[in-house]
Order: structure tokens, then sequence, then C-alpha cells
């Protein structure tokens, strides 16, 4: 009897863990340095501008702004679901996630294309004032990141089709997601500080 | 449907959802001034932070990470607050 409560298992809290690897993390920490030197530029140069800033901003489309936040949210939820199935061995589940993660990500630069076009027709371009000059520097780099972001994507894609990640390692897996989901993190500020925030 | 509710990234998902859906709809309203403003950063935060402990998994890392990013969150929120703030003085 004594010799049974030996084996039981104990409840050890799990050791703190970083997802992914170091040198990611520092890249993805150094995106974001990058971007809060933007965003508070932004904020800033409104300062001296705010009746035209807020003049402007009028002229944003907001719903576009506001579905392509929807998709990018949709994005990384389906991203994190395809890492949970990855630690559970069923890489065609972790496929199709990081597929649908994928497929966000395309909708969100439609979306954003049609945005710039309709701008674009209407005779807007980057330098036809400060605020659009900040509009277009700061969705337009957000937009290359999410690029970036689905080329990551489209590898992970391939390599949990061959299965490549699993309760073995999941690593790569997770440094991918993380730079994906930090993509979603940059456009959960950028969207209400130039197309809401007044 | 009980077992959507509980995987801590559903429940996130949702919240994100609901949370985008306030934001846009601020501004539908056209809301400016103090408290939209206050308003909208209150919900951004409450995203950003849902993304990095629940997204990025940064809950159970070690510290220095959760703070590097939660700190990064209140750096932007900060900066744009005293922005605002100076602008409507």
């Amino acid at each position: 009897m004594t010799a049974i409560a030996t084996v039981l298992p104990v409840e050890v809290p799990a050791a703190k863990r970083l997802p992914g690897y170091l040198p990611v993390w520092a890249f993805i920490m150094a995106e974001m340095l990058l971007f809060a030197m933007l965003f508070a530029s932004y904020a800033f140069a409104r300062v001296d501008n705010v009746e035209m800033f807020n003049l402007h901003q009028q002229t944003l489309d907001r719903n576009a702004g506001a579905i392509n936040t929807l998709l990018l949210v949709t994005g990384s939820w389906f991203v994190v679901l395809a890492v949970q199935a990855a630690r559970r061995d069923d890489s065609r589940a972790a496929s199709r996630g990081i597929g649908l993660g994928f497929l966000c990500g395309a909708g969100f630069l439609a979306i954003k294309v049609f945005e710039y076009g309709s701008k674009f027709g209407e005779g807007i371009f980057f330098s036809t004032n400060t605020f659009y000059k900040f509009y277009f520097s700061l969705t337009f780099f957000h937009f290359m990141h999410v690029i970036l972001g689905m080329v990551v994507l489209a590898i992970l894609w391939l390599k949990t089709r061959q299965s490549a990640y699993g309760s073995h390692d999941v690593h790569g897996l997770e440094s991918g997601a993380a730079y994906w989901h930090m993509v979603d993190l940059l456009w959960i500020v950028l969207f209400p500080l130039v197309y809401v925030m007044r | 449907m009980s077992a959507f509710f509980l995987n801590p990234a559903n429940r996130a998902w949702l919240v994100l959802l609901v949370a985008t859906g306030a934001t846009w709809w601020l501004g539908d309203v056209g809301a400016a001034g103090t408290g939209a403003i206050l308003a909208m950063l209150a919900i951004a935060f409450i995203k950003g932070r849902l993304v990095i402990l629940e997204f990025m998994e940064l809950q159970g890392a070690p510290l220095v990470w959760r703070l590097l990013l939660e700190g990064w969150l209140i750096l932007v929120g900060g900066l744009i607050l005293l922005a605002y703030w100076i602008s409507l003085k």
C-alpha cells in the first residue's frame, strides 16, 4: 500500500518556459521598439496639427480598418490552435490552422490594397499632407510585416505538412507563431490610433 | 459547446472580437475627447495583453519576457496618452 503511494505522480508546477527560440524574440522586441517610435511620432506630430489630423482621419475607411482587425485577431487565433494541435501530434489540424491563418493574412492584404486604391483614386498620396504621410508610412510598413509574416506561415505550413513538429519539438512553429502574433499586436495599437482616436 | 470555452485561446479570441466591435462602435458614433481616448486606449491595452499572454503564450514564460512585452504596451499607451493630453490643452 505504501509502495503504491510512492509511485503516484506528484503535482509539480511546470517550469517557466519561453515559447520558441530566444533570437526570434530579440528580433520581435527590436521590431516592436521601432513601431513604438513610429506610433509616438504620429501622436506627437498630431499635437501641432490637431485640426488637420482630425479632418483627414475622417476620410479613412474605418470599416476596412475594423474588418482588418477582426481578420488579424482571427488569423492569430487559428495559429494558436495550430500550435496546440502540433503539441498533440496532430499535424493535419496544425497545417489546417496555419493555412487558415495565412488566408486571414491574404484577406487583410486584399482589403488594404482596395483601401490604398480608393485613396489613390481620390488623388490622395503619401505627399498630400503630414497626416497622409503618417497614414501611408505606418500602414505600409505594417503591410510589409504582414507579408513577411505570411512568408513565415507558408514555410510553417509546408513543414507541418511534413509533420516536422510534434510533442518532441515545436520550437520552430512557436517562433513563427510569435512573429505572426506580433503583427496582430501592432495592428491592435495602429487601428485605434490612426483610424479612430481624436 | 462548453468544451469550446475550456480553451483559454478560444475565450481570448471572443473577447478580442467584442473589444474590436467596441472600438468600431466608438468610431461610428464619432466619440472624441478625453473620455473616448481613455476608453480606446483601455480597450487596446486589454486586447494587446490578451495577445501577449494567451496567443504569444507569455503567461507561462520567464517573468522578464512578460515584463518586456507588457512594458512595451504600457510605454506605447503612455506616450500616446501624453501626446493626446498635450493636444487637448
